[in-house]
């Protein structure tokens, strides 16, 4: 796919601009501040994104001390009740290891609440604490993925659903409520395995790209696939959207020391389980700049990167993971603060330019 | 060579994210490149098009069947579904890593006296197994890889009991853009796993030799 049909295929899409948090726990003059704390911070931070402009506010689902995020759809509630127009969804559902049917039931019912501003991602997410968790073996990640998705897949379709499998009881003409009474978008976050990406197409799901290292060039053929897949489905064409990890702050040199404290504790603290060495500061360096995954710097800095690889991507619709556990509430509200409205209107701006160019 | 092709026939099992960035390598440097998973070769075929164009799904038997090297890029959980009648006499690298995290708990892989290719070699009796390519993450594989003389060419440990073997993985891994640093015999190979001091470390041949730790037998 050339650029000009990448930024075509993208463009038939509205461009949309989120927000993403995992519950990272929050810290106030070095100290951690309580789990209870850190989920009404959340709050706090989608009502902003609101406020600021944002399109969307998603929240990860976790179940450890850096990340007391269980109950992503519970927090969504209570954005939901405070706002009007922002969307709010899950950023991911970790569905193999949730059942499809409450997955459907919870986020029909935010939808509910919401008037329609629900969305979900489902995927695995980076983490996999949920499979020991809730008794799941992760050895059986790829079948029990597969079939609840087919499972989640049949129950958007609406009307009595009739499924069976080896990962759940089997389902007759069975009537599943609250019904949706308008759209909820659905969406499946892929991290690298082609396999995600065939199946958001053949179920006729949106597809996120989760680009937390390395080149985000490296994904383009991932929207290639995409796109192609939908076509040999018979699917119509359907947005794809990036997800990265990023801070704003006023100026790069502020943002990258707000940043890195926080990035380097919690991979050198996840890296021996997830197979990653502690990140050095060169490492972090090439992350941040402009050939990285990393959206860490000033409006301009954070922006032009976004410009730059939306297009590539053919992608609409870009959500920043903000905040690691550690950083202060206050910094992440900065954050929000400038991404709403000084990142996402200079982004337009130079996509404007890119289109016309 | 027992490939019927004017190039080396390489099979790659596994379709996945790791399978696909290999196969696209190899197939760039002119390899005859086959990739076969347990189903259907159809379900892959659009994939492969578009990430690793100009190699062919095909299934396991023929895939293996008339090539030179096969290469495991399967998780390690799925190992045990492979039929080792299938290898026998065939040279494998096995890139496979053991992590409890993502594969869930394998008591067969859960001893650290043999490392996870010695546990893989025992049971593939009669295949000539290698290790390498397991020390990168597909990402760097995929984002490091350099022509010969490059300044910027990384390095990837080999480890194998037979030197025939050995020299036919280094010449894959030359190949298709890294510089193969012999580590000695496949219990050596526990050097380059997770844990280990090259795990995840793209690094110039001189940094990764200065790098390792000799293993004791």
């Amino acid at each position: 796919m050339s650029q000009e049909e990448a930024v075509a295929m993208a463009g038939q899409f509205p461009l949309t601009f989120g927000l993403d948090t995992f519950g990272d726990l929050n810290h106030e003059n070095g100290e951690p501040v309580s789990h209870a704390q850190t989920i009404r911070n959340v709050v706090e931070q989608g009502v902003l994104a609101e406020q600021v402009g944002l399109d969307f506010f998603g929240i990860g689902e976790h179940h450890t001390d850096d990340f007391p995020m269980p109950a992503a759809d519970v927090v969504l509630a209570a954005i939901a009740a405070r706002t009007s127009r922002i969307h709010v969804g899950s950023a991911v559902t970790v569905l193999s290891s949730d059942d499809p049917v409450r997955v459907f039931q919870r986020f029909s019912s935010l939808n509910a609440l919401s008037k329609g501003r629900a969305e979900v991602i489902l995927g695995r997410g980076s983490s996999i604490e949920s499979f020991p968790l809730f008794g799941y073996d992760l050895a059986d990640y790829e079948e029990l993925f597969e079939e609840k998705t087919e499972l989640f897949a049949e129950i958007m379709r609406g009307g009595p659903v009739t499924w069976s499998g080896r990962t759940r009881a089997a389902l007759t003409a069975q009537d599943i409520v609250p019904h949706l009474d308008a759209p909820m978008p659905v969406w499946i976050g892929v991290g690298g395995s082609p396999y995600s990406v065939i199946r958001a197409a053949r179920h006729g799901f949106n597809l996120m790209l989760a680009i937390i290292g390395g080149q985000p060039a490296r994904f383009a053929p991932f929207s290639e696939l995409f796109h192609q897949a939908l076509t040999k489905f018979g699917q119509p064409a359907l947005p794809i959207g990036v997800h990265s990890p990023g801070h704003v702050a006023e100026t790069d040199e502020q943002a990258r020391e707000e940043f890195w404290p926080a990035y380097r504790d919690i991979i050198t603290r996840l890296g021996p389980s997830r197979g990653f060495p502690a990140p050095t500061r060169d490492f972090y360096q090439r992350e941040v700049g402009p050939r990285g995954a990393l959206y860490v710097g000033s409006p301009e800095t954070v922006a032009s990167k976004i410009a730059q690889n939306l297009p590539i991507l053919a992608a609409n619709r870009f959500d920043l993971k903000h905040g690691m556990p550690g950083m202060s509430q206050q910094s992440l509200l900065r954050c929000i603060q400038l991404f709403g409205t000084e990142v996402v209107p200079r982004v337009r701006e130079l996509l404007v330019t890119t289109a016309a160019a | 060579m027992t490939g019927n092709g004017a190039e080396p026939g390489v099979a790659i099992l596994g379709a996945g994210h790791v399978g696909t960035v290999i196969a696209r390598l190899a197939a760039e440097a002119g390899y005859r490149v086959s990739v076969a998973t347990s189903g259907d070769p159809e379900d892959i075929e659009l994939t492969l098009q578009v990430l690793a164009p100009c190699t062919r799904a095909r299934r396991v038997v023929e895939a293996v069947a008339d090539a030179d090297l096969v290469i495991l890029a399967i998780p390690l959980h799925r190992f045990g579904e492979l039929d080792p009648a299938l290898l026998a006499g065939k040279v494998v690298v096995d890139m496979m890593n053991y992590w409890p995290e993502v594969n869930g708990f394998l008591p067969e892989f859960d001893r650290e006296d043999v490392g996870s290719s010695g546990q893989v070699a025992h049971r593939l009796a009669g295949a000539r197994v290698v290790k390498t390519l397991n020390h990168l993450g597909y990402h760097q594989l995929d984002e490091e890889a350099r022509p010969a003389g490059d300044p910027e060419r990384r390095a990837l440990g080999v480890a194998g009991d037979d030197p025939a073997a050995v020299a036919v993985v280094s010449q894959f891994v030359e190949r298709i853009g890294f510089d193969a640093a012999p580590v000695g015999r496949l219990y050596a190979g526990r050097m380059l796993e997770p844990d280990g001091p090259v795990f995840g470390r793209p690094m110039s041949r001189a940094e990764f030799e200065s790098s390792l730790v000799p293993v004791a037998a």
